[in-house]
């Protein structure tokens, strides 16, 4: 037991290494110079080639590599080349606000998928399933910016009830659990919730669907227990599989949605991914890749942990 | 005093918006406390459905039973869903053919056990603990005490199979139902879990109800023996009479298809054809299209029940004996079912 945790906590030392290549390279891989961003196209060759050579620009690539790892194992990310500010506390500041909507949209999305999946298990073909998986598939087909737009129209142009961009009241960027701050998160939140939402409602209903046609359900009626106390051990068993679906997606909300941010304005990570690529900022494009891979690592890492929690079969692997 | 069971005309179908199955169309029988019942059948005979009837156990909405089933003083057909829990796992409880599938993979043996009991006797943590233990005791899994904590996976098939009979026997049941609880076990592991189950049922007193298709199995356990085809009973008797001089040419077939000591040097015979289709079945003798001993007489109406003393008794025309004879094991319904309404109550 104790073997395999620490098998499992020591596999994401390459993982984020690969992770960390990969970020690396990608951006590398890109077309684009990214000193034409910072220099006008007309610059001398001599100017171009001193730039080059204070970003390091000049070196071999797995120079570069191995210096930008060291620099970032030190917690030191770079500097913006944009900006030429440190990044870390920007990104900071863009994680602080995309976590707190991915929560959000998460507590959403998780809370109704498992309740419309439960139901649609509970009363397969019957218009409870149906309307439950109705709800499911608009939720992954709508386009979600296209949704916010619509929800923007309806309670902020129309209705005017909540605000339609920023993420704090004037144009602070705070977080706060008041309703003053939270009126700013709605929306957003709800857009991002639907996909999650669908997916979740099909996973769970695929997974409870599954468990209640098992034997052992039966020898929990045949002993007499009551619904609770079947949907205590329903809720057991479809929890590792869930868990792992709503890792993943939770992954995906803290990679932030570069369409739902912009619509929203939301300061958030997407927000900032979103101007590293219009301004070719490498080293914020990377540090920004970078952390939020790390991220989605030490989410899998944690439901994995979850599940072999749960899950007394995982152990003997 | 009433029987522990008491199942008359007991008709259970399966309905659906494109298909009705008559799984089972008929039965008659009394388990007595202390009684051990054998239902003896292939697959899809409707001898598991007979059994899950005898707890309600049948998918709630798409299941149509009538007659009359009494079990334990509680009429079945009648009780809400409420009463059923109460029912079930108290009075009487199941055990299924696969253990490895009967048993919630998440929680430990000890738990399961745990909440049966705590379930309907209310009683602390720690005292349902004990019982547990004395239960796995009971059933004699070795190092009972490590076991509670154990999960299915990982007990072999016997001991798993072993505390399922532990989680049945759970709150004292008077009726035990077993459904095939030895067809998924190796040879020598199923001879130990029979013998378990004998000597407990003898110890506690139950009425069993015991399915198989395993005559070795049903000869080993039972004091009667019910063979079923098609829904109905075809042949119910004493196990020494049925097994030694079966009357249903079914039965007879069953045993000749056996593999048994007696039968050295003989050739093993097979019963040609297939079962009928529970959809539609014809309105005489369900077996009449692979009995070799078939007349027109057969396809007319399902036979009634006749035989040479009044426990011992078979669907079949060529069966000698006094038809009017009534079994206190199996009664007669052979002239509700001649009836023109209900000549073919399956179809």
């Amino acid at each position: 037991m104790l073997l395999y945790l620490l098998r499992r906590v020591l596999y994401v030392v390459p993982i984020a290494l690969s992770v960390s290549l990969v970020c690396f390279l990608l951006v590398h891989i890109a077309p684009g110079d990214p000193i034409n961003a910072i220099l006008p196209p007309d610059a001398p060759a001599d100017v171009v080639a001193q730039v080059r050579q204070i970003y390091g620009l000049d070196k071999p690539l797995a120079l570069q590599f191995a210096i930008w790892l060291g620099h970032v194992a030190t917690g030191d990310l770079g500097k913006s080349l944009a900006t030429g500010r440190d990044i870390w506390p920007d990104l900071a500041v863009a994680l602080q606000n995309t976590a707190a909507l991915a929560a959000a949209a998460a507590l959403i999305g998780f809370s109704l998928g498992c309740i419309l999946g439960g139901l649609a298990a509970a009363f397969a073909r019957t218009w409870v399933d149906r309307a439950a998986v109705g709800v499911a598939v608009a939720g992954v087909s709508v386009p979600h910016y296209w949704l916010g737009m619509v929800l923007v129209i309806v309670f902020s142009v129309m209705l005017n009830l909540l605000p339609a961009m920023g993420s704090a009241p004037n144009g602070t960027a705070n977080l706060g659990l008041d309703w003053a701050h939270l009126r700013y998160m709605l929306l957003p939140a709800i857009t991002l919730s639907v996909i999650p939402m669908g997916i979740v409602t099909r996973t769970v209903r695929g997974i409870v669907g599954d468990l209640l046609s098992q034997d052992f359900i039966t020898t929990l009626r045949g002993k007499g227990l009551r619904r609770f106390g079947i949907f205590v051990h329903v809720l057991k068993n479809a929890a590792p599989n869930a868990l792992a679906v709503m890792g993943l997606q939770l992954g995906y909300l803290m990679g932030g949605s570069i369409l739902v941010e912009t619509v929203f304005s939301w300061p958030g990570t997407g927000f900032l991914l979103n101007n590293a690529i219009f301004q070719r900022d490498i080293p914020l494009l990377q540090a920004t890749i970078l952390v939020l891979s790390l991220f989605f690592v030490a989410l899998n890492l944690v439901v994995d942990l979850l599940q072999t929690a749960i899950d007394p079969r995982i152990r003997r692997a | 005093m009433e029987t522990l069971v008491h199942a008359r005309d007991l008709h259970v179908r399966f309905v659906t918006r494109d298909r009705t199955v008559h799984a089972v169309n008929g039965v008659d029988f009394d388990v007595a406390a202390g009684e051990v019942l054998c239902i003896l059948g292939e697959s899809g005979s409707g001898k598991s459905v007979t059994l899950r009837a005898l707890m309600g156990l049948n998918p709630p909405r798409r299941t149509v039973v009538t007659g009359t089933l009494r079990v334990a003083g509680h009429d079945l057909l009648t009780a809400s869903e409420r009463q059923l829990e109460q029912i079930r796992g108290r009075m009487v409880s199941m055990i299924f053919q696969e253990p490895m599938t009967a048993l919630d993979p998440v929680f430990s043996i000890g738990r399961q056990i745990t909440e049966t009991v705590k379930r309907h006797e209310g009683i602390s943590q720690a005292e349902a603990d004990r019982r547990a233990l004395d239960l796995l005791e009971l059933v004699q899994i070795p190092s009972a005490k490590q076991r509670l904590s154990a999960y299915p996976h990982e007990l072999s098939g016997g001991l798993r199979q072993r505390a399922m009979i532990a989680i049945a026997l759970s709150c004292r049941p008077k009726l035990l139902l077993a459904d095939e609880p030895t067809t998924a076990l190796d040879a020598t592991v199923q001879i130990q879990i029979l013998l378990l189950l004998r000597r407990l049922q003898q110890e506690l007193g139950m009425g069993v109800v015991f399915v198989t298709h395993d005559l070795g199995v049903a000869g080993e356990v039972s004091d009667r023996i019910a063979v079923m085809y098609a829904g109905r009973f075809v042949e119910a008797g004493p196990v020494a009479q049925v097994m030694r001089s079966p009357l249903h040419p079914y039965a007879k077939g069953l045993l000749g298809a056996t593999v048994h000591a007696g039968l050295r040097g003989t050739r093993l015979t097979t019963i040609r054809g297939t079962p009928p289709d529970l959809e539609h079945l014809p309105a005489g003798c369900a077996f009449a299209p692979r009995c070799d001993l078939a007349g027109t007489a057969c396809l007319e109406a399902v036979p009634d029940l006749r035989g040479p003393a009044a426990d011992h008794q078979a669907r079949c025309i060529r069966v000698a004996g006094a038809p009017e004879t009534v079994g206190m094991a199996i009664a007669d319904t052979g002239a509700r079912n001649a009836e023109p309404g209900t000549v073919r109550p399956s179809s």
